[in-house]
């Protein structure tokens, strides 16, 4: 049981490292669109002007 | 709204053999071709042509393979193209344009985007935009359809940025940046983080907790005390920063001497922290933290599926039309041809203002020199346009239709018209009546009571055993938290919100769903609401002995270029080819003159058509003539044609409409701004019993009042800027998305789909929504009437306090979420 004396801690300082990835996540933007990307992904963007 | 996107590459095709291939409408017998992927397409007229051309020119063509929904008709959009270059003066700019850096001329702009129905179009803007020279980044916003753009200015300018998203074929509207949306995004940004905060820490804890529980009393005190510790770390931030909303609510509520249901909210996180806090120091009794954050975490769940639901609304206020220009042409001295494009809020009393045909109206002010029809129906609810000539006052906002109009201005900002009605809306909602809701009224005696009743039973338990006061006392609040009850409108009003939506009805404000369940009386305007706003051919009679069909093409090839509602209206009605007209002469307020087969014709106005035959019209304009919105007479110098009758066609579903509600025992009223005659006429043909003409907004003002005072529910539906007071009167109000968009901004609902059938749908909604509500609260109150004595009496463990609670909260949102399901 002495093992929760270290794995407690453990896991306080990993959730406050995910709060700070979210907290990164959610300012730069990652939350604003939902719909957007999903559907962005099906685009093909190295199509070029095709020459005659 | 996307439609589907099978994970296989193939997807449904939107282009149908016989429609245009841009814009899916149906091809004429000219078709404008273009050549796609070696293959010849064929378009229905020369703007989407040269939409197509311009996507396939700039290697865009993907678009076509992957779009789910036909593209909106490009129109003829050379007027709109000339406007353009108006966004690149300073004061213009000026409202919306950031600088993000200065020395770099790097400037950003929020466009609003008007067409984009699906994710491909989504990407061809983008594409089109990113390959600009100059753009630096170009992001369109799936969900609210606005681009971020930043540029260098020196290398390109807005207009030209405008003018690229406008030949591919949609609308692009600089919108300014600061206005409520923007607020509301940052606000949407805190609460998620909040809720964030407050959902990780209660998974968090809920782990430490559950050993304890479970081992009860079998783990060693050392590390107890380690999950107690661990858990206070982890539930200081939700107690802290997460439930901040409740603390500042209930301190509101305290000022206004309230007891709102943040009061008891706040007192059960704060006691029960303070109690948990105080046994993590001495090291023994319960804790319940892990209550305190999923109490925290479901209530501000609530409220940001609330918030998420309002989002979709503010996004109606900020597409307000503007309706007075931003721009005007301000001729540099009067009488003088010399005009000078200036931002309209420079103008000022005094000036002269030449308006072109098409172009809004930009202040208050009387023609000094030119004749046109001019569409006042924004501001009146007349739907025929209004002829103006020199003397006559116009109206800033009304749209010129024909001719050059040379204004002077009289009033300008405050003082137009336009601001007083704006202005008589806000009084009409200050004035609105509220409608208390159930949990409000139900929550305020709970509240206190329960603060009552704790109270007591703390004094009780402390003669009795004061070891235990305290607990019970927690208990109490814990158990009771009012979470079931406050939990219980909210989230039923979110789920109809969000289900609603997607039903094509946006509600904006909370209380409309209710509201709308209750309505007793439902008010209909005419013009827009009842009736489609657009006129149609509907009765010609023949006057000579020219066949109709030739009456009718003859009459539709004069009025081809007419920019005249009604000339438009009978172009429209015939199809195929036309004759050749020569010499076509518009005479502005009047008619269109021009010869056709060497034959002088007129067609317009009785008394334009009069003047070129010198005969009296037979038989008079009779009561089917006059019954029309337009009547329109068609003649040559030999005698009459034919006289053409236009009115504005009914909406497919307004009786079907009408029909539901009154077999709901709802009362159906129509008040109209149109002449009486055919406002009574048209309530006859959909079965409308009360209905009312030539209603002038203070009039449909004083009736709604009047309703209001014998006791009813009114429901309004409107659209145009004369309803807004009347809508802001009634107890609900509904537009139809085709309305101004000033209206759409006050509107508790707004019916996207642009059909009325919705109305019906919106109503159903509203009722289930009650319904919900109800039985959401008769759960709360029973469970709380169970719950409350046993924790009096001692009986509840604080463990079973927390699960209860939960239970309790989690079952009214469940039962709220039924209301996301579809009806079919």
């Amino acid at each position: 049981m002495d093992i929760l004396y270290l794995l407690i801690p453990l896991s306080l300082v990993l959730v406050f490292l995910i709060g700070a990835v979210f907290w990164w996540a959610l300012h730069s933007g990652q939350f604003e669109d939902l719909e957007g990307p999903a559907h962005q992904i099906l685009m093909d963007e190295d199509e070029f002007p095709r020459k005659p | 709204m996307t439609g589907a996107t099978p994970a296989s590459g193939v997807r449904p095709t939107v282009n149908s053999a016989a429609g245009c291939f841009h814009c899916g409408l149906p091809l004429d017998a000219t078709a404008f071709p273009v050549v796609l992927d070696g293959a010849r397409r064929d378009t229905c007229c020369r703007g989407c042509q040269a939409v197509v051309q311009t996507i396939v020119d700039n290697g865009l063509a993907a678009y076509y393979r992957n779009r789910t929904a036909p593209a909106p008709v490009a129109r003829d959009r050379d007027p709109v193209l000339a406007e353009l270059d108006l966004y690149d003066l300073p004061e213009i700019q000026r409202n919306f344009v950031r600088d993000i850096n200065a020395a770099s001329h790097e400037k950003e702009a929020l466009l609003l985007i008007d067409g984009a129905t699906c994710a491909a179009c989504i990407w061809l803007i983008e594409q089109r935009l990113a390959r600009l020279p100059g753009v630096l980044s170009a992001t369109l916003n799936y969900a609210t359809r606005r681009a971020r753009v930043r540029w260098d200015n020196r290398k390109t300018a807005l207009s030209s940025i405008l003018f690229a998203v406008a030949s591919l074929g949609y609308a692009a509207q600089p919108y300014d940046s600061n206005r409520a949306e923007a607020r509301f995004q940052r606000e949407r940004r805190v609460l998620l983080w909040r809720l964030f905060i407050a959902g990780f820490s209660m998974m968090q804890v809920m782990m430490y907790a559950i050993p304890v529980y479970i081992a009860d009393g079998a783990m060693t005190p050392h590390i107890e005390q380690l999950m107690r510790v661990a858990s206070l770390i982890l539930t200081l931030p939700v107690v802290l920063w997460s439930a901040a909303p409740f603390y500042a609510g209930a301190l509101r509520d305290l000022q206004a001497r309230r007891a709102g249901m943040d009061v008891p909210v706040s007192m059960g996180i704060v006691i029960a922290f303070a109690a948990s806090l105080w046994a993590a120091w001495i090291g023994s009794g319960q804790v319940y933290f892990d209550s305190i954050s999923m109490f925290v975490f479901l209530l501000l769940g609530a409220r940001f599926l609330e918030t998420s639901a309002y989002a979709k609304a503010i996004e109606a206020q900020e597409q307000l039309v503007r309706m007075v220009p931003a721009t005007a042409e301000r001729l540099v001295e009067y009488p003088g041809n010399v005009g000078e494009r200036v931002a309209a809020v420079v103008l000022c009393p005094g000036n002269f203002v030449r308006v072109r045909p098409g172009a809004a109206i930009p202040a208050d002010g009387v023609v000094v020199d030119g004749e046109s029809a001019v569409d006042e129906g924004l501001l009146t609810g007349e739907s025929r346009p209004v002829n103006k000539r020199v003397g006559d006052a116009l109206t800033g906002g009304a749209v010129n239709l024909d001719g050059i109009l040379t204004m002077r201005v009289i009033r300008v900002g405050e003082d137009t018209v336009l601001s007083g009605i704006t202005r008589l809306m806000d009084r009409a909602q200050t004035t609105k009546p509220r409608i208390a809701q159930v949990a409000d009224r139900v929550a305020q005696g709970f509240v206190a009571t329960l603060l009552l009743l704790t109270a007591v039973a703390f004094s009780v338990w402390w003669q009795i055993d004061s070891t235990r006061a305290l607990w019970v006392a927690v208990s109490m609040l814990v158990v009771t938290c009012p979470c079931a009850l406050s939990l219980a409108t909210p989230a039923a009003l979110a789920a109809a919100t969000g289900a609603a939506h997607r039903a094509g009805v946006l509600i904006t404000r909370g209380t409309a769903l209710e509201t709308l369940a209750r309505a007793t009386h439902f008010v209909f305007d005419k013009t827009g609401t009842l009736t489609t706003g657009r006129m149609t051919l509907v009765g010609v009679r023949l006057l000579g002995n020219t066949t109709r069909e030739r009456c009718l093409a003859c009459a539709a090839a004069l009025e081809s270029s007419s920019e005249h509602p009604a000339g438009r209206a009978l172009a429209a009605a015939v199809p195929g080819v036309y004759p050749v007209s020569a010499s076509v002469r518009n005479v502005a307020g009047q008619g269109v003159e021009g010869l056709i087969g060497g034959r002088l014709m007129r067609i317009g106005r009785p008394e334009f058509v009069a003047e070129l035959n010198h005969q009296p019209l037979p038989g008079g304009l009779d009561d089917e003539a006059s019954g029309a919105v337009v009547t329109i007479a068609f003649g040559d110098e030999q005698g009459w044609l034919a006289l053409f009758m236009l009115d504005d066609t009914l909406r497919h579903d307004a009786r079907d409409v009408v029909q539901t509600l009154s077999g709901d025992g709802a009362v159906v009223i129509m008040l109209s701004g149109d002449h009486h005659a055919r406002a009574v006429r048209t309530a006859r043909e959909l079965g409308i019993e009360v209905a009312s003409g030539g209603a002038s907004p203070k009039g449909k003002l004083a009736q709604v009042r009047e309703f209001q005072r014998q006791g009813a529910i009114v429901a309004m539906v409107g659209d145009g800027i004369n309803d807004v007071p009347v809508l802001a009167q009634a107890q609900v109000s509904i537009t139809l998305r085709s309305g101004t968009d000033l209206a759409q901004s006050t509107a508790d609902i707004v019916l996207m789909a642009d059909q009325l059938g919705a109305l019906v749908v919106a109503r159903r909604y509203a009722k289930r929504t009650l319904r919900i509500i109800h039985q959401n609260l008769v759960w709360a109150v029973l469970y709380n009437a169970v719950a409350l004595p046993l924790a009096m009496v001692g009986l509840i463990t604080p463990v079973v306090a927390a699960a209860g609670m939960s239970a309790s909260s989690l079952i009214v949102v469940l039962n709220a979420l039924r209301l996301t399901r579809s009806e079919r």
